[in-house]
C-alpha cells in the first residue's frame, strides 16, 4: 500500500508504478476491488479554503466527508447534493472521503433539483496517469473557460486520474423543511403522483416512493407550510415537519430499507414514467425503493440471478442499471453503447496511457497489457 | 485578431467541394455564391469577419452527418453556427471553412411533462423553447440575454447562463441528452430522458466544448413548472462595496432569489435613459428576484430588505406590478443595447469570487483611466459573474486596440483574484489568446487531448479556444 501526503509525491508514486493501483478514499463506495497496488487517498486531507459569505468550498480530496459536513454544519451550510451513505447497503465499514463522493458521482435526493455531485462541483486537481498534475475548473460558480474536464472527473471512477482537490458551490441549510407522506400500493399509482407534484408550482427537493408517496419542500418556514399544505390538497397526505422530515430523506438517500438484506441490489435510472413499467415486468418478487420522482429505481432482487432480464429491459426502456451489490461475474456497470464505449476507452487512453488506474474498475475497458481480476 | 492561414488547396478545390456538397444537400442548402455567404462573414464579436468558402443549411442529422464525414474526407475545417450571436466569435468562420448552421433545425421532437423533458432540434430559439411548453406552466430555465434569437446548438456548445442561472442553473445543469454528430459523421446518442449514465460524463464534456468536438443536432432538455409568481426589488447603494458586501449577507442568509444583478452607476444611467424604469440615481444598484406564490415573495422580501436594511440603502423600492417588473428587466437585459447607443463597446465576461468583487470593481475603474476608457459594469452578483462593458470609439485611430488590451488587463485580473476569463460567453477567438493566463501548458494540453479524442484530424472549429501556437502542430498535422 502507498499513502502520498502530497501531490508531487502522488506524481512521483504513478510516474514510478509498474503495475495497477487500486486508488482508495475510504473504501465505502467502490463497486469492485482492482487488482493492483492499494493507493490511498487518506495523506491528502484538509479544507484549502472555506468562503461561507461566497458558498466556496476548496478541500483535498482525501478529506473524510464528516469533516466537511462538520465544518460546513458550523456556518448553517451543506453539500447540497445530499451525499449517500452507502456502507449499510454494501457492507462497507470506513469512513467516506470527498474524493470518493467526487469519483462516483455521489448524488442523493435533491438530484432533482438540478443537485447532482456534478452540478455542484466547480473545481478539481488531479494526477493523471502520466504523473501529469492537473487542473480544471476553479473555485468561481460560472465559468466556461476551456472543456469542462471538471464534470469528467466526476463519476469517472479514478479512472482518469487521482483527484487530489476538489473545488464545491454550497448551500445555505434553509429554514425549514417539511415532507408530505401518504401511502400507495401501487407504484405506477404512485409515480403519476410524483410527476403531478412535480409538475406543480411548488418547488420539490424531493419526490421518492417507498410504499408512501413522499414530496419534500425546504426554505423559509411560511414558504415551507404554504407549499407543503397546497402538495397536501393536491394528493392527499399528511405533513411531517423538522428532524422527523429529514430522517425520512436519510433513509431514501441511504437506501436504508435494503441495508443487510438478502439479494442483489440495481440501481437503475430511466425516464420517470417507466419505474413503473420497469417493476411491473420483473414482478412482485423484487423490492423497491424509487427516487427522483420515480426514474432512480433501487432493486433488491432475491434470487440474484435477474441480471439479463433487467439490462435487457432497461436497454429496451432507455437507461442504465448497475448493479451495486451481486454475483461477481455481473459486470457492475451498464454496458455502453459501442460509439460510447470507444471515445470512453480513447479518452482513457489520453489520461491513463498505460491503463494503471483502476483498471477494469468501470467494466468493458480493460487497457491492453493489464489483466486484473474482479473480486466484489 | 490573428487567424490562421486559410489553406491554399483547400481554397482551390473550393468548386470541387461545393459540387460535393450539392450532391449530399438539396439545392437551397448549398450557399456559395460571394454576396450570400457575406451574410455568414462573422457573429456577434462583429469587429471582426471572414466570409467562408460555403455555407451548408441541413435539414436533418443524416444531411448534417453527410456533410461531416464529407468534409472529414476531403480535409475542409467546419464551423458550426446557431444564430451567430456569439459574443466571443464562436461562429465566425476562416476563408476556407464550411459555415454549417443549424438554424433550419428547429423543430420540437417531444413534449414529455411526467418526466418534464422537452426534445428538441437544436436550431431551436432558446426563448421558443419556453414558448412550447408555457402554456401548459413550464419553462426552459436557462435565458442568456440573446435568448430572443440565440439557438440552443449555441447555448450547448458555450455553455450559457443568464440572469436566472442562480437558482436553476446553467445550460449543463439543464441538458439531459443530445444526439452527437462526430467530424468523421459517426452519429450518436449521449444521455436521454434518465440522468447521470453512469461512466464517463460525455454530455458533461460536450457542453461547453465550442462545437470543438461534435455538432449537436438534438438535445433533450430539463423543463420546469413556471412558479407561481416572481418579482424584484431595487436595492440603492453609495459605494460598490456596500452592494458587494450586501449580495453576500443575502446568500448567507439561506434566502435563494432566482436573480440578482448589480449594475454601476454608469450603467445605471444609460440603462435608465432608454428603458425609463424607474432606476435610483445610486452609485451601485442591485435586483434581487425572488419567486414564489405571493405570501412566500412578500416573506422573502421582506428578509432581503432587513438584510439591506443593515447597509443603509439609498433607495429600497419593491416592484408592486407586473408592469414595473417587466420595466426593470427590461432595462436591466438591454443593457448592452443601451450601451450600445451611445458607444461602441466591448463586452467582457470574467467571473470573480464574490468577496473580491469591491477590490476588482475599483481596480477596473483604475484601469479604465490608465487607458482613458470608460467601463461600464453590469453582472450576475450572485455568482460573481461579471460583464465590464468597455466603451470606446471605433472610427478613433487606435481605440479598438486601446480597448481591447484593457479587457485583457481586466480579464488578467479576473484570474489573479482566483476567478476565470469567462462565465458564460466562451473563449471563442476573442479570449484564445488569454487563456495562458489561466492554464499551465500541461492543463491546456490534457484539454486539447481531449479534442484529438473526438476530432483527431482537428477540423471542427480547430482555431478557437486555444491559442494558435499552441495548436498549430496539431492543425498542421490534418
Amino acid at each position: 500500500m502507498v499513502r502520498p501526503s502530497t501531490e508531487e509525491e502522488l506524481s512521483e508514486i504513478i510516474r514510478g508504478a509498474n503495475g495497477p493501483l487500486h486508488i482508495r478514499g475510504g473504501g465505502t463506495r467502490a463497486l469492485r476491488r482492482v487488482a493492483g497496488e492499494v493507493l490511498e487517498t487518506g495523506g491528502l486531507s484538509g479544507i484549502s479554503l472555506y468562503e461561507p459569505g461566497a458558498l466556496t468550498l476548496v478541500v483535498k480530496a482525501g478529506t473524510p466527508l464528516a469533516e466537511v459536513d462538520t465544518a460546513l454544519a458550523a456556518e448553517r451550510q451543506r453539500l447540497a447534493f445530499e451525499v449517500p451513505d452507502l456502507r449499510g447497503l454494501l457492507g462497507r465499514a470506513g469512513a467516506s472521503t470527498i474524493g470518493g463522493v467526487v469519483a462516483t458521482n455521489a448524488s442523493g435526493p435533491r438530484r432533482i433539483q438540478g443537485c447532482a455531485c456534478r452540478d455542484n462541483l466547480i473545481g478539481v486537481r488531479l494526477v493523471d496517469g502520466a504523473g501529469i498534475i492537473l487542473k480544471n475548473g476553479g473555485r468561481v460558480m460560472k465559468n466556461v473557460t476551456g472543456y469542462d474536464l471538471v464534470k469528467l472527473m466526476a463519476g469517472a471512477q479514478g479512472t482518469l486520474g487521482v483527484l487530489t482537490e476538489v473545488a464545491f458551490k454550497l448551500q445555505a441549510v434553509p429554514e425549514a423543511e417539511a415532507t408530505v407522506v401518504l401511502p400507495v400500493a401501487d407504484s405506477a399509482a404512485a409515480v403519476a403522483m410524483l410527476s403531478r407534484a412535480l409538475g406543480s408550482p411548488y418547488d420539490l427537493s424531493g419526490a421518492a416512493y417507498d410504499g408512501r408517496v413522499l414530496l419534500r419542500v425546504e426554505g423559509m418556514a411560511g414558504s415551507v407550510a404554504y407549499r407543503s399544505a397546497a402538495l397536501s390538497a393536491l394528493i392527499g397526505g399528511d405533513i411531517v415537519t423538522a428532524a422527523d422530515s429529514a430522517a425520512i430523506w436519510a433513509g431514501i438517500r441511504d437506501v436504508a430499507a435494503f441495508a443487510g438484506r438478502v439479494g442483489a441490489i440495481w440501481r437503475v435510472s430511466v425516464k420517470p414514467t417507466d419505474g413503473p413499467v420497469l417493476l411491473a415486468a420483473l414482478g412482485a418478487h423484487v423490492d423497491r425503493v424509487m427516487d427522483w420522482g420515480g426514474g432512480l429505481v433501487w432493486l433488491l432482487v432475491p434470487g440474484g440471478d435477474d441480471a439479463v432480464r433487467i439490462r435487457g429491459l432497461v436497454n429496451r426502456l432507455g437507461g442504465h442499471a448497475t448493479l451495486m451489490r451481486g454475483p461477481a461475474d455481473v459486470p457492475a456497470f451498464h454496458p455502453e453503447t459501442a460509439p460510447i464505449a470507444a471515445l470512453s476507452q480513447a479518452l482513457r487512453a489520453q489520461f491513463d496511457p498505460r491503463g494503471i488506474l483502476n483498471p477494469g474498475l468501470m467494466g468493458g475497458d480493460v487497457a491492453p497489457a493489464s489483466p486484473t481480476t474482479v473480486t466484489s | 485578431m490573428e487567424m490562421p492561414k486559410p489553406d491554399p488547396f483547400v481554397l482551390s478545390s473550393k468548386a470541387r467541394i461545393v459540387a460535393g456538397l450539392r450532391t449530399l444537400l438539396p439545392a437551397d442548402a448549398v450557399i456559395d455564391d460571394a454576396l450570400e455567404t457575406k451574410a455568414y462573414e462573422c457573429d456577434g464579436l462583429a469587429a471582426y469577419r471572414c466570409t467562408p468558402l460555403a455555407v451548408v443549411l441541413p435539414r436533418t442529422t443524416d444531411e448534417v452527418a453527410a456533410v461531416l464525414k464529407f468534409c472529414h474526407a476531403m480535409n475542409v475545417p467546419v464551423v458550426p453556427r446557431g444564430s451567430g450571436t456569439s459574443l466571443a466569435g464562436g461562429a465566425m468562420p476562416t476563408a476556407d471553412c464550411v459555415v454549417l448552421g443549424v438554424g433550419r433545425m428547429n423543430a420540437v421532437l417531444d413534449t414529455d411533462y411526467d418526466n418534464r423533458l422537452i426534445r428538441v432540434q437544436t436550431g431551436r430559439t432558446n426563448l421558443s423553447v419556453t414558448g412550447a411548453v408555457e402554456q401548459d406552466g413550464f419553462f426552459y430555465a436557462p435565458d442568456p440575454s440573446s435568448q430572443l434569437a440565440c439557438a440552443i446548438a449555441g447555448n450547448i456548445a458555450m455553455n450559457s447562463g443568464g440572469a436566472h442561472c442562480l437558482k436553476y442553473g446553467v445550460t449543463t445543469n439543464n441538458l439531459l441528452g443530445v444526439k452527437l454528430v462526430l467530424m468523421d459523421g459517426t452519429v450518436m446518442d449521449i444521455g436521454g430522458g434518465h440522468l447521470d449514465a453512469p461512466g464517463l460524463d460525455l454530455l458533461g464534456i460536450i457542453c461547453g466544448s465550442e462545437g470543438q468536438l461534435g455538432v449537436v443536432t438534438e438535445a433533450t432538455l430539463r423543463i420546469l413548472a413556471k412558479p407561481e409568481g416572481a418579482r424584484p426589488i431595487l436595492l440603492g447603494f453609495d459605494a460598490n462595496e456596500v452592494a458587494g458586501a450586501c449580495v453576500s449577507d443575502i446568500i448567507k442568509a439561506g434566502i435563494l432569489p432566482v436573480a440578482i444583478e448589480f449594475m454601476d452607476r454608469p450603467c445605471i444611467r444609460t440603462c435608465e435613459e432608454y428603458a425609463h424604469a424607474g432606476y435610483p440615481d445610486c452609485e451601485a444598484l442591485l435586483i434581487v428576484e425572488v419567486e414564489g406564490s405571493p405570501a412566500e415573495i412578500d416573506e422573502q422580501l421582506a428578509h432581503i430588505k432587513t438584510i439591506a436594511a443593515r447597509h443603509n440603502p439609498t433607495a429600497m423600492r419593491e416592484s408592486t406590478s407586473e408592469d414595473e417588473t417587466k420595466r426593470i428587466w427590461l432595462g436591466r437585459k438591454s443593457a448592452f443595447s443601451a450601451i450600445g447607443r451611445i458607444a461602441d463597446y466591448m463586452c467582457l465576461d470574467g467571473t470573480i469570487p464574490v468577496s473580491s468583487l469591491p477590490f476588482v470593481l475599483r481596480r477596473i475603474a483604475e484601469l479604465g483611466d490608465v487607458y482613458g476608457l470608460k467601463v461600464a459594469n453590469v453582472f450576475h452578483a450572485g455568482d460573481g459573474n461579471m460583464h465590464p462593458l468597455i466603451m470606446f470609439d471605433a472610427n478613433k485611430a487606435g481605440d479598438l486596440e486601446k480597448c481591447e488590451a484593457l479587457g485583457a488587463d481586466i480579464l488578467r485580473l479576473c484570474v489573479e483574484v482566483g476567478g476565470c476569463l469567462t462565465g458564460e460567453h466562451g473563449v471563442g477567438v476573442e479570449k484564445r489568446d488569454l487563456m495562458g493566463a489561466q492554464f499551465n501548458p500541461d492543463d491546456m494540453e490534457a484539454q486539447l487531448r481531449v479534442k484529438d479524442v473526438f476530432d483527431p484530424k482537428w477540423l471542427l472549429n480547430p482555431a478557437k479556444v486555444f491559442p494558435l501556437d499552441v495548436t498549430a502542430s496539431r492543425r498542421s498535422a490534418a
